[in-house]
């Protein structure tokens, strides 16, 4: 009987929705930045898989892709990101997202 | 057998999410990366995006983690972060009710929508019909956009190469 | 003719210009001249103006020469319009008229005063002023005249500003007014929200219309009528604010004579005759109030005048009296008798202040009574027009005081309810009239020289007066008579006798314009005023014919000569034969100590009082402004703090607000 049952569409929404919110703890709890990055990224990824989903489920190929496009703006997003934090770390090595205050108002 | 490679997939998915938000180490946290996008890409290729799962590997995986492994041992970032001191006190707490209500919340919703969701028409499978299919749409309806990101990807380049340029020694600006 | 009324204000007010661009140059006596021959246009204008008024039927005299649209705001149409009628003319004729005559007498009077131009150029904006208060066609033009007297009144008081009892008798007199324009401005702001007009034929058309549609209630006119009162109350110097007559006394004798006699003061007798049919669609209290304040003037001054020493505190006690008596006749809707009185008035008072003035100057400036007698062999003609004016003033047939007063006291009878105790009281005041009048001519004129002791002392006294500019005597350069010893009072030149005599041949005949209805008079003689004035008085005019007073005018005018010959001949037992000893009580001398209850009231409670009003500003009004600044600042300053720089609470914060739309949507719009 357990092997009769098929993985659904809301078994992965629901998989997206656990990644996501990992993905978003991660973000307020840790300080180290690249590792703040890397939970973006997670979040990211929870939303492809939940567009590949539906877009199974529906049949349509436009769910596709939308994940195609995230992928590519992550990159570049990763890229021009790194960029900055390589920046700030060369001045301030070792500084963690509770160092870098100066938006303090 | 879907299930088995579902839950294999999730497992997967899921311990790599709790390493990268709890491991210590940088390096350790990158590699739990790497288990979620495999595990990611796993589970794009059971929902029949061939093409997407190459990419997640080649893209993803390979392309920004690596690069996210250089800047760490490029900064010598890989010092471990002391996870025991907590600088804001209301975060930690904040945090697990965000997660666990942003989770329950978005689970409810998948689960009442459960009905809502009707049967479509199944994508063509067979053969490269997916990549046919997905560079019909993305070539055809969405031209527009591809070429937009493609100047994206030229424009962050550029940008980031500007930024992390040395400034060089005795000049004044 | 009747469209060129606007030359009335324009020649006094080239006469201004023309002074104040030349009047240095053109110096004493052009710049006199100048104004005097402006004054005259003026009154030449005036007259051609009745008589075109005189061509047209009596309901259709009412011309409104419009200049142009003074305040077009929104609802609010002010037009500077001139309105030519049967009032407007009466009073540009005795106005202008009595100016010049008063102009060609400062001429005179001024000789050698170093600021001659300035002080015609002063009475020329003067008669600009006055003219523009008359003519006005609605509220607000009449204010801006109302202004302009006020403001003239004030410069030419402190005339001789150098002397600080000058300046501060000015300043008294401006800021009295403005109490009163105070009164003037609600009524104003009263008429415009009740009709949206201060327009004098649309304020009087809705005042008459009671119960129409489009009318002022009783009310509205109530306040309006009452504020209206207010300003003349201040301006007409009665009680509560008659204490910036006397003092105006400090002023040149000319300016005296012009506006604190004959024409300014007479504004709020003139502003209540106008806006009539508004004093009575108000409530009959208005009028008993307006005639209760006016009798008890005159007789709270009256009893002042019989003690004052100074020759022109007298005549300002005595003007604040035959004021009070204006107003007792338009409290008791006797419009006409109080237009009559302030003509006889205007003219018997200019007389007796051009008079004093022509003493004074003969005097070489003495003011005080003590020091004059048996002047009537030294100035004949003075003496002899000041004697007719006081026989005008005390009410003696057939001179023109006794017709003018002998009616507004019918009237007053004839009212019923509190006229009879009214009555009395002016009786009583016209018996003082009389009695401190006769004192005065006594007192100056006749008995014995008491001049001739004192003459040097004071003569030295004046020389070193003048050079410093001390005292509140008038205090221009003195010409010596043969330096020591030989001091003669003279009578004056002949330019300033020309005015004495006409405005005396005035007061001798001017009770010729408003004849009673006794028998004796033939029947085209009768009422000449009243007839003259109907068209504009008629909503407001008391009818008596059916009055028991009425009836028995004949008695009544003999009780009152009775009354002015008994005060004439007590005065002459006590002063003259000296069978009495004359009662003067300090208390009288000094104005029953009015002025003296002001000042403490102001410097003691008063002072609290305006302290307390600047501390509310400074502490709760400004304080709330200041207190909603810091406000601001200090929450900016506190919001601020949730800028913590920190990315990560950042991040927290944001999580929570996409959690609440969550919850929003998924929990209680149920969406999927």
């Amino acid at each position: 009987m357990l092997a009769a049952m098929q993985p659904t569409t809301t078994w992965y929404l629901v998989l997206s929705a656990l990644l996501f919110s990992i993905g978003a703890v991660g973000l307020m709890v840790r300080r180290n930045p690249l590792i703040m990055f890397m939970c973006i990224e997670l979040m990211l990824n929870a939303v492809n898989l939940s567009f590949v989903a539906l877009a199974f489920r529906f049949g349509d190929i436009n769910g596709q892709t939308a994940v195609f496009f995230v992928m590519v703006v992550a990159a570049a997003e990763v890229v021009v990101g790194l960029g900055i934090i390589i920046s700030i770390l060369r001045r301030r090595p070792g500084a963690t997202a509770d160092d870098l205050a100066e938006l303090k108002g | 057998m879907e299930l088995v490679v579902f839950v294999l997939a999730s497992v997967m998915v899921v311990a790599g999410a709790f390493g990268v938000i709890l491991r210590p180490h940088p390096v350790h946290a990158a590699l739990s990366l790497v288990l979620t996008l495999f595990g990611i890409a796993v589970h794009f290729v059971a929902l029949g995006a061939h093409f997407l799962a190459a990419v997640q590997i080649i893209v993803y995986a390979g392309a920004i983690v690596v690069l996210f492994l250089f800047v760490i041992m490029l900064l010598g970032v890989d010092k471990s972060e002391n996870l025991r001191i907590e600088p804001l006190p209301v975060q930690r707490p904040l945090a697990i009710v965000i997660g666990v209500g942003l989770a329950g919340l978005i689970i409810a919703a998948a689960v009442r929508a459960r009905d809502r969701i009707a049967e479509g028409p199944a994508l063509e499978s067979g053969g490269d019909s997916n990549i046919k299919a997905l560079a019909q749409n993305l070539f055809a309806d969405h031209v527009f956009a591809f070429e937009f990101t493609s100047v994206l990807l030229i424009v962050a380049v550029a940008g980031t190469v500007m930024l992390t340029r040395r400034e060089k020694r005795g000049d004044a600006s | 003719m009747l469209d060129v009324i606007w030359l009335i204000p324009a020649f006094p007010l080239l006469g201004f210009l023309t002074i104040l661009v030349f009047g240095r140059r053109l110096g004493e006596p052009k710049s006199g001249y100048l104004a005097s021959a402006a004054v005259l246009a003026s009154f030449v204008v005036s007259v051609g103006a009745y008589f075109a008024l005189l061509d047209m039927p009596s309901e259709e005299r009412h011309h409104v020469v419009d200049l142009f649209s003074w305040v077009p705001v929104g609802d609010l149409q002010i037009e500077m319009a001139f309105l030519a009628d049967p009032l407007s003319i009466t009073m540009l004729l005795f106005v202008t008229g009595i100016a010049f005559l008063i102009h060609l007498f400062a001429v005179g009077y001024m000789h050698g005063d170093p600021k001659f131009s300035k002080f015609f150029l002063y009475l020329n904006l003067f008669v600009l002023s006055m003219t523009v208060l008359v003519l006005g066609d609605n509220l607000l033009v009449t204010f801006l005249g109302w202004e302009g007297v006020g403001t003239c009144s004030y410069l030419l008081i402190s005339f001789w500003h150098t002397s600080d009892a000058n300046a501060s008798a000015g300043k008294k007199a401006f800021i009295t007014n403005r109490v009163g324009d105070w009164g003037f401005m609600l009524a104003m702001f009263l008429g415009f929200s009740a009709i949206g007009s201060v327009n004098y034929l649309q304020l009087n058309e809705a005042a008459a219309a009671v119960g129409q549609p489009g009318a002022i209630s009783q009310a509205t006119a109530t306040g309006i009528a009452l504020f209206l009162f207010v300003g003349a109350v201040g301006k007409s110097a009665q009680l509560p604010l008659y204490v910036w007559l006397p003092d105006a006394m400090a002023g040149p004798t000319p300016v005296s004579a012009l506006i604190h006699a004959a024409t300014m003061v007479t504004a709020g007798v003139f502003l209540m005759t106008r806006m009539n049919p508004m004093v009575a669609a108000a409530a009959p209290e208005v009028a008993t109030l307006i005639a209760w304040i006016g009798a008890i003037t005159a007789l709270f001054a009256a009893t002042i005048a019989i003690a004052q020493t100074d020759i022109k505190k007298v005549l300002a006690y005595s003007t604040v009296s035959q004021l009070g008596y204006m107003f007792l006749a338009v409290g008791s809707g006797a419009y006409v008798a109080a237009i009559f009185h302030m003509l006889t008035h205007a003219f018997f008072k200019a007389l007796l202040f051009l008079g004093s003035g022509s003493v004074i100057h003969g005097m070489h400036h003495e003011q005080d009574m003590r020091l004059m007698g048996a002047l009537r062999k030294l100035m004949p003609v003075t003496a002899i027009t000041f004697i007719i004016g006081w026989l005008a003033i005390a009410g003696v047939p057939p001179f023109a005081g006794f017709w003018s007063k002998d009616e507004i006291l019918l009237f007053t009878l004839a009212k019923g309810g509190s006229g009879t105790i009214l009555y009395v009281i002016g009786l009583v005041a016209a018996i003082l009239t009389a009695f401190y009048m006769t004192r005065q001519v006594i007192m100056v004129f006749f008995g014995e020289a008491r001049w001739g002791s004192h003459a040097n002392e004071s003569e030295a006294a004046h020389l070193d007066e003048s050079t410093d500019d001390a005292g509140d005597h008038d205090a221009a350069p003195v010409e010596t008579h043969g330096a020591h010893g030989e001091f003669k009072p003279h009578e004056s030149p002949p330019i300033m006798l020309f005015p004495l005599v006409v405005l005396a041949t005035l007061s001798v005949v001017g009770g010729l314009l408003q004849l009673p209805g006794f028998g004796f008079i033939p029947d085209q003689w009768q009422g000449k005023l009243e007839h003259w004035l109907e068209p504009v008085v008629f909503l407001g005019e008391n009818h008596i014919t059916d009055t028991t007073a009425y009836q028995n005018k004949g008695w009544l005018a003999l009780l009152a000569t009775a009354c002015a010959l008994a005060g004439i001949i007590g005065a002459y037992l006590i002063y003259a034969k000296k069978k009495a000893k004359p009662i003067e009580p300090k208390i009288l001398l000094e104005g029953w100590k009015y002025d003296a209850a002001i000042a403490a009231f102001m410097g003691g409670p008063g002072r609290k009082a305006f302290e307390a009003a600047a501390w509310f500003d400074r502490h709760i009004v400004d304080g709330a402004v200041n207190g909603i600044a810091r406000v601001v600042g200090s929450s900016g300053g506190e919001v601020r703090k949730v800028q913590s720089g920190y990315v990560r609470s950042y991040a927290a914060v944001i999580g929570v607000g996409v959690l609440a739309l969550l919850v929003w949507f998924v929990i209680f719009r149920g969406v999927l």
